[in-house]
């Protein structure tokens, strides 16, 4: 039981690392705003609660742990909100996704800046 | 060089302490002369802390079976001053929108440029004022 | 790094971002070497209410630095003399976690040794702050409110017909509204549950009180000015600030009224270490308010700024 735990913990640690690698990577390599705000949301909301799920099933049960979980649940709920904030604003800004706006077609109006 | 680890931090803080003055003294936009003052404090707050801790301590709140703390003195300092530097930040903050709503500008030479304009009005106002009194 | 992109760029809104991100970076600093309270109130002051005060101001002024800047060759060569004296100096520093630094000296083992018995709180930094060294926090907190009264005197609060209740800039935003509506409670439980525990765990007044105005920022970040000054109206702010210092204050007062020092805790109980627990109570919940207030009056100062064109 307790080497299932460690073997899970472990395996939510190295893929919580991995995704906040991926979404470093992504931050800075995608071509448009709405990309690099989904690479950052990505990070925030998929990478950090494995990480801290991954020390949660470390620890045993006590103040601490619940602690632990009450960030969680908060990063859970905030991040997307925050990504969501920030999507919003730049299409108040003015700005369109990359692939939309150039397309004319489709209704896109050119207003794309990556 | 061989205690380098040792005081790399008190390096940090100087490059800090130079880029935060460095702003402070160099560039003319007045919100960015408070962002460098703000550099300047953290980075002095990062020598106090750092003068501070021991190590193998552990951070200064009494737990069973730990004998060997960091110093709570310069926490409690170093507390004081992250309070008071907001409050001086938000009241040069303030003053920063004050002055921009009287000269319209928040950079340092065009508010010199026009105080001295207005200065020498003044004075060219006061002279043909006397002669016209003369006469 | 983030220094030197803060010195460079001239986009005023990235360099306060930069800022913000220095100071959570010093925040984590600050943590490693040990100081959870500083790294607290670091990450809450610094990091929340620094940036936020900044953003706003640079509503009312101007974005964008103007070019040309002037010549940086006067200010480098200052800078170059200062650091290089200053690097001469702190090769005779000492190095980072020795014990034999004279910090470790003096009056830190007395604080360490006897600050449990005799104040009888865990959190040995709370008790140098409010028991040990208490007229340096008294002198902070009415720091904390000249500033605001500075800032009042300079900005004022404008109350204008546009800020009604149920107004918002952002209010027709679903989901941030469904969000910010139940984490406001559990924002303010946990500035409460600072506040208190502050003697047991990393916390206290300063950082209670910062964590309860950003709840309220929030509020009105989301809902909108009208919302927010409906819920607690300004003219309570001057009030609970003068309150918290005279909570401080009263306390010195009350010590000196029993024949004691002023701030002499152990004037407010039979058992000392009973009076310093009482003392510590009543001077953190000072603090907190005050800091609350002066807070919360500074962004509604700014917030209620309309730029004049």
């Amino acid at each position: 039981m307790m080497v299932i735990l460690e073997w899970l913990s472990g395996l939510c640690l190295l893929l919580g690392g991995v995704l906040c690698i991926t979404g470093g990577v992504g931050l800075l390599r995608m071509p448009d705003f709405f990309s690099r705000v989904h690479a950052s949301g990505v990070t925030e909301t998929l990478a950090a609660p494995l990480l801290l799920s991954g020390l949660l099933l470390q620890m045993e049960l006590s103040l601490d742990s619940v602690k632990v979980i009450m960030i969680l649940i908060l990063v859970l709920a905030t991040n997307p909100t925050a990504t969501h904030a920030m999507a919003k604003a730049t299409l108040h800004g003015g700005q369109r996704p990359l692939e939309f706006a150039n397309d004319k077609d489709i209704g896109g109006d050119g207003l794309s800046k990556p | 060089m061989n205690y380098l680890p040792g005081i790399f931090n008190y390096l940090v803080v100087v490059f800090l302490m130079m880029a935060g003055f460095y702003v402070v003294i160099a560039q003319g936009n007045l919100i960015k002369k408070l962002v460098g003052l703000g550099l300047f404090q953290a980075s002095v707050f990062i020598l106090y802390i750092t003068m501070g801790n021991i190590s193998g301590g552990r951070a200064p709140i009494v737990v069973e079976g730990v004998t060997a703390y960091s110093s709570p003195l310069p926490h409690v300092l170093i507390l004081t001053a992250i309070v008071v530097g907001v409050a001086t930040t938000a009241v040069g903050l303030a003053l920063a929108v004050r002055i921009h709503e009287a000269y319209d500008s928040v950079e340092e030479d065009q508010i010199h440029a026009e105080d001295i304009a207005a200065d020498e009005a003044l004075m060219d106002a006061k002279t043909t004022g006397r002669e016209d009194d003369r006469r | 790094m983030i220094a030197l992109a803060a010195i460079l760029l001239s986009d005023l809104f990235a360099v306060v971002m930069l800022f913000g991100v220095y100071s959570l970076l010093t925040a984590a600093l600050f943590m490693d070497l040990d100081a959870v309270d500083v790294a607290f109130t670091e990450a809450a002051v610094g990091a929340g209410v620094t940036t936020v005060l900044m953003l706003s101001s640079l509503h009312l002024t101007r974005r964008w630095e103007a070019l040309p800047r002037r010549k940086p060759l006067l200010g480098l060569l200052v800078i170059g003399i200062t650091g290089a004296a200053l690097v001469y100096a702190v090769l005779d520093a000492p190095l980072l976690g020795d014990p034999t630094a004279p910090v470790h000296q003096h009056v830190t083992p007395r604080y360490l040794e006897q600050g449990a018995e005799e104040v009888g709180v865990p959190n040995l930094v709370t008790a140098v702050l409010a028991s040990y060294r208490g007229y340096d926090t008294f002198g902070e907190t009415v720091v904390i409110f000249t500033a605001g009264l500075a800032v009042l005197l300079l900005l004022g609060i404008h109350e204008d017909a546009r800020m009604r209740p149920g107004v918002s800039a952002i209010g027709d935003q679903v989901v941030l509204r469904s969000v910010v509506k139940p984490l406001l409670p559990l924002i303010l439980i946990f500035g409460l549950y600072v506040q208190f525990h502050g003697d047991f765990g990393a916390g206290g007044g300063f950082q209670a009180g910062v964590i309860f105005a950003t709840a309220f920022v929030l509020y009105e970040l989301v809902f909108g000015e009208g919302s927010a000054r409906a819920v607690v109206p300004p003219g309570w702010l001057h009030r609970l600030a003068a309150l918290g210092v005279l909570i401080y204050g009263g306390v010195g007062v009350y010590s000196l009224l029993a024949g004691k020092a002023f701030l002499d805790y152990s004037a407010l109980a039979t058992d000392p270490v009973h009076g310093q627990h009482l003392g510590i109570l009543l001077v953190e919940l000072g603090v907190g308010i005050a800091v609350f207030s002066v807070v919360l009056l500074i962004f509604y100062a700014f917030s209620g700024r309309s730029r004049r064109q």
